[in-house]
């Protein structure tokens, strides 16, 4: 009978599902609809450097879905964070991929109202923020909860063209409960496997050592997820410390992470991620890290402590300025390559 | 002359004997990885540490405030991304990782997400899984370092962030987590624990010196099984401590909790 004759087919080539966790996804994850986005977008190598200030009006969208590079303020997008609170972008989704300070600027602004959470609120051993504790504890937030390998594996998925990539983390626990994983039984061993639905940003904002002014970008140190951020982001921005020639990007082209035609924006921002740790260049500000920490206990004081230290602030280098400038540079150049050390001796 | 030494100083000396030479281990900062380093510099120079920010096999100078700051990836062999990492985890070839969290059960779940009120309106927020459930849910052994308190030690997690043995038994294969993966021991600052076999329950093996398993007990809030052969545990050799003073936590961010 030809019913049974389609169960059959079914049961032999679909995936079976188990379970669905109940988590809403804040992204399509539909890679027909991400090629139409792709397809349309200019693949012409033109010089795309402008203001910080340019980049994130044009391309930072309130509502928008935002996702940043770097590791918990490592090799992060700080400066582009505090122009999103100066500029007031509100509504938008975030991917907490291991999101340390920049979790806490943004939250400071309650820039976001949902959050893919992998790694959010904590600074590692530093402790934990309280700005972006209160602000996660009202409730205001969307939240659906994943872990680091989630994520990176969703970027993959999207960098891959692929509705999702399948995974054996989350299995039994609570945080696959309240993710937007499906748990299926996979056709070929009968395995128990989490899916992981490809992410989709609507704009990455990633900052390198080393960028040409076409985006072609180098990046030293660990990478994270960058590589495929900037592949499955459908708009990127990237913060350089510095810009380079073409023909230096030419020159060794093996050094190259990001190449030009995923890159919208190019922002030449040096010490772009004080007071985070840029590994070869700089390493963090532990001291200021302390002292926003420290303000975020009485919100009345964190508000003056905002308003000096981003509202107030023309740019990032103002910021710096306000914060021990050169001097305070070097002393941080100076303890990244262990120099301090050396001195001891 | 009898040692001086303090209950962290204490656990991270017991915890890093079981990190042995040519071995491999997923880490994040704090206690856990000043065990790491420990053993690094006493009996395990050729420990492979990972960290999920992308780092592979580095020789830290001190330790790391983040995973992805420069000293974690200091003298690596490979800086590479955290998708590389978790899928080395995946595919087998990694052998301990040491979790932390604020709750955690008798079947040696962790709770990271959050406590008290609903996930949507929490009481208090935590990081959530990091890179806690990748890590626990692949790497071989996975091991817990944290004070005994009762209200860590809870009957069960509000919210089960990383697996442990589930709901024991047989729970966790059956789950569909990897086979041979699994808790493996507990440090506190008053006792070593592990899993009885076949229930998975957790169970004292050994007591810390200047304890008893009555106050193990007293700061647990459930019941724990006890091993057929408690022993006491070493404590630290001069050793041992002289290392962790002086190279591993001088300007004592850990021991000095």
């Amino acid at each position: 009978m030809k019913t049974e004759t389609m169960i059959e087919e079914k049961e032999n080539t679909a995936m079976n599902i188990i379970k669905k966790g109940r988590g809403e996804l804040f992204t399509d994850p539909d890679p027909d609809h991400a090629r139409i986005f792709f397809r349309k977008k200019s693949r012409k190598m033109v010089n795309k450097s402008m203001t910080l200030t340019k980049a994130i009006e044009t391309f930072v969208h309130d509502g928008d879905y935002l996702a940043m590079g770097g590791f918990g303020g490592n090799r992060s997008p700080i400066a582009a964070c505090h122009e999103i609170l100066r500029q007031g972008r509100r509504n938008m989704g975030f991917a907490g991929h291991t999101a340390s300070h920049e979790f806490e600027i943004l939250s400071a602004g309650e820039v976001f109202d949902r959050v893919d959470a992998a790694y959010i609120v904590g600074l590692e051993a530093r402790g934990l923020s309280p700005c972006a504790r209160r602000y996660m504890q009202t409730g205001k937030v969307k939240v659906t909860e994943w872990t680091n390998y989630c994520i990176s594996a969703r970027l993959r998925a999207a960098a891959m063209g692929v509705p999702f990539v399948p995974t054996r983390n989350l299995l039994g626990t609570d945080t696959f409960e309240y993710s937007g994983s499906i748990i299926v039984e996979c056709p070929y061993t009968g395995k128990k496997l989490a899916l992981q639905p490809a992410l989709y940003p609507d704009v990455a904002i990633i900052h390198v050592h080393e960028s040409d002014v076409y985006g072609n970008c180098r990046i030293r140190g660990i990478l994270k997820s960058d590589n495929d951020l900037a592949r499955a982001a459908k708009r990127t921005i990237i913060t350089c410390e510095r810009l380079i020639s073409n023909e230096e990007i030419r020159r060794d082209p093996s050094e190259t992470t990001i190449p030009y035609f995923l890159v919208d924006a190019v922002c030449e921002v040096p010490y772009g991620n004080y007071p985070g740790n840029m590994v070869y260049e700089y390493f963090s500000d532990e001291e200021h890290l302390r002292e926003w920490l420290k303000a975020e206990e009485d919100p009345e004081v964190f508000k003056e402590f905002l308003q000096r230290n981003i509202y107030d602030c023309k740019d990032h280098h103002e910021y710096i300025n306000r914060n021990g400038g050169m001097e305070k540079i070097l002393k941080l150049r100076t303890i990244e390559h262990l120099l301090h050390k050396e001195a001891d001796k | 002359m009898k040692l001086q030494y303090n209950s962290m100083e204490l656990m991270i000396c017991v915890a890093a004997r079981e990190l042995e030479d040519g071995s491999t281990l997923a880490v994040g900062t704090g206690a856990p990885c000043a065990a790491a380093m420990l053993a690094q510099k006493l009996n395990s120079p050729n420990l492979a540490i990972m960290f999920e920010a992308g780092s592979v096999s580095p020789i830290l100078p001190e330790m790391p405030i983040s995973v992805g700051d420069s000293r974690a990836s200091h003298k690596a062999v490979m800086v590479s991304t955290m998708g590389a990492i978790m899928e080395t985890c995946s595919r087998g070839y990694v052998d301990y990782t040491f979790l932390g969290g604020a709750q955690i059960d008798m079947y040696g779940n962790l709770n990271s997400t959050y406590v008290g009120g609903t996930h949507q309106k929490p009481k208090v927020r935590f990081p959530g899984s990091g890179g806690a459930n990748d890590f626990g849910s692949f790497c071989w052994k996975m091991m817990v370092l944290t004070v005994q308190d009762a209200r860590r030690f809870v009957e069960k997690c509000e919210f089960i962030t990383t697996p442990g043995w589930l709901q024991g038994g047989n729970s966790r294969y059956e789950a569909g987590l990897p086979e041979g993966t699994g808790p493996y021991k507990v440090f506190t600052n008053m006792a070593v624990m592990d899993f009885e076999p076949e229930s998975k329950r957790m169970r004292i093996i050994s007591i810390n010196p200047g304890y008893s398993v009555k106050d193990v007990q007293d700061n647990c809030g459930f019941e724990l099984l006890k091993a057929p052969q408690i022993t006491e545990t070493q404590p630290p050799t001069e050793t041992e401590l002289k290392i962790l003073r002086e190279e591993v936590d001088p300007h004592r961010y850990v021991i000095g909790r």
